[in-house]
């Protein structure tokens, strides 16, 4: 463990230096409270918080279930983030963002049924397995994506406010990436592009204060994110993103100055994610009172209660939109149980486009002794059948108990860390391996 | 048809395609007011005005990825970088991106981008302008590549890469730029990816060569002939990916014998992958092993001595091809 002397260094500095005040270091983002919006409005906001937060929270339990697998990033404490921002979009606006975002699809109005399925790997998924809980996308809704390489959406973001300016349309994009990804060389390329060409873009730094497992001021020599861009022409403002309405205001006006004005900004909003980075962090970095003390000013609870306490809603509203959303999430998971297995014979499937001109080869199917170009998988010999049936079986229960038996399974000590109260044990391993990389 | 030169044949794809189709754009370091380093893009920015013609910062990942964005905003992008070289700068917008995009997220979404860039040696510019890294692109399911060798091809499979709804790698030469050849001036000249063009007919000895090696393995068919009476059918690929197989296999069943010639690396190249699918798929035709040429595994030298002694050549053509023949079973 070649990081456990950094982490204690880290562990001491936590906490004093970010506490979870709103202000969190910069002293900018508290203001006087944000005006209560419509009933109906606050409801509406409520009522997303919660759906996703039951959502993470079945995601992971199913995830210790191994009905989902890969990598899992819960985004349990950031949800006023992602409901305050998509609340202030427009329809034809686009949104993109990281590899946890099932909230941020749910948020823009994906069905939770077509997420959950995505992380079960099934056809009824929103890439129809092909992407998994990193991946999630949905045109329609224009959510453009979940990426799994850090900072890998900014530039991609510059092209869709682009694609926007070329054509004349005054939608903007909104790009959400994490505190990590303002290391990377995109963040400067594309903050410099952005603004050059003054596209609508607004870039929504969520700052969690820890890249994966490494805190804000060990990865970042300028901790004021909002400040990170401004050399280059992006200026930024900073709120208090467990604030859902405080994130409805800012992002508002500044998805309003991308329209308007054309001036591509930043906004840095703190959050907190209760949550490891993924499923698989022992969160050696950072103590259980630092957690707490962020829990304490839950999005959704802190908003509960001063729409109870201000009258809009009663207690028994809020425990009946509680149990919308356990019944929302629940029917998710059931779809997701009951959506058949992707078709074997669909493995090429959107690979290409085939156009009718062209008689090549695209891709080359080497896996069997009669090789075929893959995009005639549907009518590949039996052989190749065979082939791709026994390699799908390796997927099954029994091969996955056998890859167990072989000890080929994560240490279920490093699972679960100082998380959320309520947090559930692991059922039992999944046999995959949950090593982090990016 | 009038006589052209290939960078001339490119521009007049682009600009062709750019009268055609409003949501063509170019972008590219010096693509505009410098117009293009290797001068491709001569003119355009008259033509076209500073919206669709754009010069960019040096920031090559953020240019391609832009692009794809502007892909998947619904824009049909043309990419230049400056060269092969510079690419690798962009490999992640390119792989776990242009390529990744329409795959994983179930084929919701398509990225019609065309990536453009000049490789290949010869001008004595070292170990960071002179590589040939086809075989890279070659490898990456959900990129097609494409690879001209005349101006007619040129003009011919950019238009079509500009029109195809897939991601398109389209590899100059920059040796090439200036070669001359007749080519169409019908605004429809547009070839097919995935077809080969066979440059010479013979039935002794099959030699695939691409890019400017389609030149060198053409010069080889020459002397095969007229000193050694070897008659060579000569087989340019055009695109690898799709790659025109069938006409490769048709070929080596007729003449037995094969010649691979490239001007990148041996390891993983463009050859070692074709070696690997004639022997697996025409073993039987085959009378002798399967032979490459390709540039020598190094960086690419500056000394002008050094750097034409890591080129491929036709000298090492002809003797490949003869010893493949000397090696018959």
């Amino acid at each position: 463990m070649a990081q456990s002397k950094a982490s204690s260094t880290a562990k001491k500095k936590s906490g004093a230096s970010r506490s979870a005040d709103g202000k969190a270091g910069n002293g900018k983002a508290a203001g006087a409270k944000p005006k209560l919006p419509s009933k109906k409005e606050a409801r509406g906001l409520l009522q997303r918080m919660m759906i996703i937060r039951r959502f993470e929270e079945e995601a992971g339990r199913q995830y210790q279930k191994a009905k989902a697998g890969g990598f899992l990033h819960l985004a349990i404490g950031e949800e006023a983030t992602i409901v305050g921002t998509t609340s202030v979009m427009r329809d034809d606006d686009y949104l993109i963002g990281t590899y946890r975002t099932h909230g941020h699809a749910i948020a823009r109005g994906t069905d939770p049924k077509r997420v959950m399925s995505e992380l079960f790997g099934r056809e009824g998924g929103t890439s129809g397995g092909r992407g998994g809980s990193m991946h999630i996308f949905d045109l329609e809704r224009r959510f453009m994506g979940g990426y799994g390489i850090v900072g890998g959406t900014l530039p991609l973001a510059a092209g869709l406010g682009l694609a926007s300016d070329y054509k004349g349309e005054d939608s903007v994009t909104v790009c959400m990436f994490g505190d990590g990804a303002t290391n990377t060389g995109n963040f400067g390329e594309t903050m410099n592009l952005a603004a050059l060409w003054k596209l609508p873009v607004v870039f929504l730094v969520e700052n969690n204060l820890y890249g994966m497992g490494t805190s804000l001021e060990r990865h970042s020599a300028v901790t004021d994110l909002s400040e990170k861009a401004s050399c280059l022409g992006v200026p930024g403002e900073s709120v208090d993103g467990m604030d859902v309405l405080a994130v409805r205001e800012c992002v508002s006006e500044h998805i309003r100055k991308a329209r308007e004005n054309r001036q591509p900004t930043m906004v840095e909003a703190f959050t907190y994610r209760y949550r490891g980075h993924s499923a698989a962090d022992p969160e050696v970095y950072r103590e259980r009172e630092e957690v707490e003390e962020w829990q304490r000013k839950d999005p959704i609870e802190s908003f509960a209660r001063r729409l109870v306490d201000e009258g809009p809603l009663s207690e028994s509203d809020v425990e009946g939109m509680r149990e919308e959303a356990e019944r929302i999430v629940l029917e998710a998971v059931k779809f997701a149980d009951a959506s058949p297995e992707p078709d074997l014979a669909s493995l090429y499937d959107h690979l290409y486009v085939v156009g009718d001109q062209v008689p090549g080869w695209y891709a080359v199917d080497e896996r069997s002794p009669d090789p075929h170009p893959g995009e005639e998988e549907r009518e590949a010999g039996e052989r190749a059948q065979q082939l791709a049936q026994k390699g799908a079986a390796y997927a099954g229960p029994e091969a996955a108990a056998q890859r167990r038996d072989e000890g080929d399974r994560p240490d279920p000590e490093s699972a679960p860390g100082p998380t959320a109260p309520g947090t559930e044990a692991p059922e039992e391993g999944d046999g995959e391996p949950h090593e982090e990389s990016g | 048809m009038a006589v052209v030169r290939m960078r001339e044949a490119l521009r007049d794809a682009m600009a062709e395609e750019m009268r055609r189709d409003e949501s063509v754009f170019l972008i590219g370091e010096d693509v505009g007011v410098f117009q293009g380093a290797f001068k491709v893009s001569e003119g355009l920015l008259d033509e076209f005005g500073e919206k669709r013609v754009r010069d960019t910062p040096i920031s090559e990942n953020t240019i391609v990825g832009t692009g794809v964005g502007a892909a998947m905003g619904g824009l049909r992008p043309i990419v230049e970088i400056m060269t092969v070289n510079f690419a690798l700068l962009a490999m992640d917008m390119i792989v776990n991106h242009a390529a990744a995009i329409p795959y994983m997220f179930g084929g919701q979404v398509r990225v019609p981008l065309v990536v453009r860039m000049p490789g290949g040696g010869g001008h004595q510019l070292g170990p960071t302008h002179s590589h040939s890294l086809e075989a890279m692109f070659l490898q990456i399911p959900g990129l097609l590549v494409a690879c001209p060798s005349t101006p007619a091809d040129g003009k011919g499979l950019l238009k079509a890469a500009i029109r195809d709804d897939n991601p398109v790698i389209f590899i100059e030469h920059e040796s090439l730029y200036g070669s001359r050849g007749e080519v169409p001036d019908d605004d429809d000249h547009v070839l097919n990816f995935g077809d080969a063009a066979i440059r010479r007919e013979g039935g002794d000895v099959t030699i695939v060569g691409l890019l400017r090696m389609a030149e060198t393995a053409d010069k080889a068919a020459q002397t095969l002939s007229h000193e050694h009476g070897v008659e060579s059918e000569v087989v340019d690929p055009r695109t690898l990916r799709p790659l025109d197989l069938d006409t490769i296999l048709e070929s080596v069943a007729k003449t037995n014998h094969v010649v691979i010639v490239e001007e990148g690396w041996p390891h993983g190249g463009v050859g070692a992958n074709l070696a690997a699918l004639i022997q697996g798929q025409a073993f039987d035709h085959l009378d002798a092993p399967v032979q490459r040429v390709t540039g020598a595994d190094v960086p690419m030298p500056y000394s002008k001595r050094l750097e034409q002694a890591a080129m491929p050549h036709s000298e090492h053509v002809v003797s490949a091809a003869l010893a493949s023949l000397e090696g018959s079973i």
